[in-house]
């Protein structure tokens, strides 16, 4: 727990100082609101997550609640940045729920008035206050890392690196892959981590090793198993123990000068057009029992209090991270991306 | 006269082509010349022509298109000339392998083939080094490259030429070449003075076809430049669509190759204008097949080794794929899996929707495209009303236009009123259309060029109405390129991403799409699963179409 208030300081910290909160009082999952959502049949779900999470995840509500069908849209989260402006801009009414791994957009649709705060009793008692926001315009669904990781039977442990500098050696020239801030929010969250921890010179450094770019933080840990390269500069961490975990040769590393985390808020639209089937997935989402299904499948960091993480992944508190500022990111993306495409040319 | 109906109709046309492809290019045209603040100036211009991360691919795009018009033109001749004019065994088979090689769409051709080259896990590479013992960090293919873009294009662009010259190859009359061997001429003599001044006009269009296709191809370098490291064209103007979107920006990008494109096109009709090529009279002998003799085995071979690149490889590495859980391992029976394919069905969200709106999207731009198409090529052909060059350049200037900056263009014009179409089937369905119709209308029109105005003439002074005339005489005629422009456009329409990539949403997703989201992701199991069932659905429907495709007059009477 104490670990997590750490975790999502960051995410709150532009409302830090506010005394005042404009957050509804706490719902209770009533039988009316499980009827109005069977009366609307279905919920549109935008997120960043890999698709062998999202989709289990999204039958496992439909199991619990027969009659509403949940459509998962899935891209990185700064393309459903980019999707979600466009369709607000033309008035079309398609996302219900959005859940993505780059903490800035909801600071800024927050800001816009686009998103519907919405609390559950359960959630306002068992959601630390660091994983929703002061006015519950949006929450922490789940946390995980922007790890590095290689595939061991193309690396010797004894050749691993230990953390991102260890990549610079020439000995890794052409055997690295790495995501794309301008498509993942995790690569985003992860480059703004990086480049204040070590600065830009090491990402200049970085693009001169040839580096298989990809798009997605879900891609690095598909690429190293197929062997297509040796090494993740990042990439879901999730991903990579999932993948281990069925026997793949991946080793995971958390880097000496510190591991970027990622926070992945969700929230409900304004324009919601299933207000109801929205509130009852994301009160899912955050129940026990929501939280326990991503837990057991992938392994990520859970947000509410009586969910404990997967046995046998290394505990949040005993891992080196860096730390989160999604205000920096907000005000950075831009200038972020731009430099970023200087270097790597795409 | 005044009675006839086609005035009006040929009017409601030239006004449909106006709102479909004047009014997103009207208003491309606007953003690129305006700033943010809607003042109009040139600075966009200024600012793409001094910036060497637009100069760059602009050069990068111009070696591709120039490579893969000339690789296409040296594929598609003698391969076309193979299966039209010689007895080579197995002509059929070859002919139908080519045109299912179309069905590919060009992107699934780009990730079936990194599975095979890329430079560590493809399996080409992973098969040399077992043989050659070369080692681990060595490669023989790397896909991720200029000449591996090239090279998948290629692949997937010599179908649209090899079909062109088949198709004039199959309408040339034998008479003419008849006439050249009586006359002592031999084959290769035919062949040379008779066969391809004939089949030259079709080479030099489909050499334009493969030009502009290269251009103007969105999905092969989108997943083979960007992991590679450099831009083209297409996708440097998409990178300008993400956020923050600056479509002033990639409007202006569009107008060099808007240009370049008129230009080209306008060579195109000087060089065809100058000849008469109406060689199609009421009837004509049948071709007669030019002896190979101990050339037979060769010619096979090469064939079959030409369809490998497209089609065998790529296909044996998608079911590979399908079936493993890693698609960098082949699939032995201990590690068979259907885990992909229960992912695809039951798992998947997006796989019903969107194999649905793509089907449907399919059958109506086929439809209404070859209609259209048919209606401007007659026009055209006839010079039937006043203005037809009008309509000539409206109906080829969307070649003009990256699917991907139409795709933008249609987003401007129809996210407000009067037409808020956005989020809809409908910007979907304008969109395949207009894309599709330049190579429709081109193929209409060249069919056209074949059938001598004579007949229409003549149905004409026996008192029928142009469109009587169309319906009757013409029609029939055009029977098989009809049909085959049906097949063309369908085919098209399951395979565009460029405009599809812009003007989705999460409702009316289409396979192209989704398929672009999951290789983000690198899902490339799901692709596999994808791409194979699309490719059976379009097959049958395929299949289907052609069994209408038998002339009339070839059917055995019985």
């Amino acid at each position: 727990m104490r670990r997590r208030s750490l975790i999502a300081a960051g995410l709150l910290l532009p409302f830090g100082a506010r005394v005042l909160s404009a957050a509804p009082p706490p719902q209770a999952v009533t039988v009316e609101l499980v009827e109005a959502a069977k009366k609307e049949g279905k919920v549109t779900y935008y997120t960043a997550m890999d698709l062998s999470v999202a989709e289990p995840m999204a039958r496992a509500f439909e199991a619990k609640f027969p009659g509403i069908k949940v459509a998962v849209e899935r891209t990185g989260a700064e393309r459903l940045f980019n999707r979600i402006g466009q369709e607000v801009g033309s008035n079309i009414k398609r996302v219900d729920v959005v859940n993505s791994s780059d903490a800035a957009h909801f600071i800024v649709w927050k800001r816009q008035g686009w998103l519907e705060p919405f609390l559950t009793l359960d959630m306002a008692e068992n959601l630390p206050a660091s994983q929703r926001d002061a006015d519950a315009a949006f929450v922490n669904q789940r946390t995980h890392l922007s790890a590095i990781a290689y595939n061991s039977s193309l690396v010797k442990p004894e050749d691993a690196p230990k953390g991102f500098n260890d990549l610079l050696d020439p000995k890794y020239v052409g055997k690295l892959v790495k995501g794309h801030p301008g498509y993942s929010g995790t690569i985003m969250t992860a480059t703004q981590q990086l480049a204040k921890a070590l600065g830009w010179e090491y990402f200049e450094k970085l693009s001169k090793q040839k580096v298989l770019q990809v798009q997605s933080a879900t891609e690095p840990p598909k690429r190293i198993e197929a062997g297509e390269r040796a090494i993740a500069v990042d990439g879901s961490d999730y991903l990579f123990w999932m993948a281990r975990e069925r026997g793949a040769p991946i080793e995971v590393v958390h880097a000496v000068e510190g591991t970027p985390q990622i926070s992945n808020p969700m929230a409900i639209f304004k324009a919601a057009p299933n207000p109801n089937a929205a509130r009852l997935l994301v009160a899912w989402i955050m129940s026990a029992e929501g939280q326990q299904f991503i837990v057991s499948l992938s392994g990520q960091y859970p947000a509410h209090r009586l969910v404990k993480a997967k046995a046998g992944r290394p505990e949040l508190a005993s891992i080196k991270t860096l730390p989160e500022d999604p205000a920096e990111v907000e005000k950075n993306a831009e200038d972020i991306k731009t430099r970023y495409q200087r270097l790597f040319k795409v | 006269m005044m009675r006839d109906l086609s005035r009006p109709i040929l009017l409601a046309v030239s006004g449909l082509l106006a709102a479909m492809i004047v009014l997103p290019m009207g208003w491309l045209l606007v953003v690129s010349l305006t700033d943010k603040e809607g003042a109009a100036t040139l600075a966009n211009f200024v600012a793409l022509f001094t910036d060497p991360t637009f100069v760059e691919p602009l050069i990068t795009t111009l070696i591709i298109a120039c490579s893969v018009s000339a690789i296409c033109c040296l594929v598609a001749a003698p391969l076309g000339w193979l299966v039209a004019r010689t007895d080579m065994p197995l002509a059929g088979i070859v002919r139908t392998l080519v045109m299912a090689s179309l069905v590919t769409p060009p992107f699934v051709g780009a990730i079936a083939w990194e599975m095979l080259a890329a430079p560590n896990s493809g399996l080409l590479n992973q098969l040399w080094r077992l043989v050659s013992g070369m080692p681990s960090d060595e490669a023989l293919f790397d896909i991720y490259s200029l000449t591996g873009l090239i090279f998948v294009i290629s692949c997937y662009t010599f179908p649209y030429v090899f079909i062109l010259v088949a198709n004039a190859l199959d309408r040339m009359p034998g008479e003419l070449e008849d006439a050249s061997s009586m006359l002592g001429a031999k084959t290769w003599q035919t062949a040379r003075h008779v066969t391809v001044p004939l089949a030259l006009p079709t080479l030099l269009a489909g050499a334009l076809v493969a030009f502009l296709q290269a251009l103007n191809l969105f999905g092969s370098p989108a997943i083979l430049a960007i992991p590679a490291g450099f831009h083209t064209l297409t996708t440097r103007i998409w990178s300008l669509f993400q956020f923050p979107p600056k479509p002033e920006l990639a409007a202006a990008a569009s107008v060099p190759l808007l240009v370049l494109t008129i230009l080209l096109l306008r060579a195109q009709a000087a060089v065809l204008g100058r000849r008469g090529y109406a060689v199609l009279g009421g009837k004509y002998g049948a071709p007669r097949p030019i002896r190979l003799g101990w050339g037979k085995g060769p010619a096979v071979a090469l064939a079959l080794f030409v369809l490998a690149m497209p089609l065998f490889l790529p296909y044996a590495a998608l079911f590979n794929s399908a079936f493993s859980r890693v698609a960098s391992r082949l699939v032995t029976p201990e590690t068979i899996t259907l885990h992909n394919v229960r992912f695809t069905f039951l798992e998947l969200s997006s796989t019903m929707p969107a194999l649905k709106n793509t089907f449907l999207l399919a059958t109506a731009s086929a439809t209404l495209g070859a209609l259209l198409a048919l209606l401007i090529a007659y026009i055209v052909a006839r010079k039937a009303v006043p203005g037809h060059r009008l309509l000539a350049f409206l109906a080829t200037a969307p070649l003009a236009i990256p699917g991907i900056v139409l795709g933008v263009g249609l987003f401007l014009a129809y996210t407000r009123p009067p037409l808020a179409l956005y989020g809809t089937l409908w910007i979907l369905l304008i969109a395949f259309v207009t894309i599709e119709l330049p190579a429709a209308y081109q193929q209409l029109g060249s069919a056209f060029h074949a059938v001598h105005p004579e007949l229409e003439e003549a149905g004409r002074m026996l008192g029928a109405t142009r469109l009587r005339t169309l319906a009757d005489i013409t029609a029939p005629l055009l029977r098989s390129a009809v049909i085959a422009t049906w097949c063309f456009i369908f085919v098209a329409t399951i395979r565009e991403l460029s405009a599809a990539v812009i003007l989705f949403t999460s409702e009316t997703k289409v396979l192209s799409v989704l398929i672009f989201d999951l290789k983000e992701s690198g899902d490339v199991g799901a692709i596999a699963v994808l791409s194979l069932s699309m490719v059976a659905i379009t097959t049958i429907v395929i299949a289907a179409a052609n069994r209408l495709h038998v002339r009339p007059q070839m059917r055995p009477a019985t």
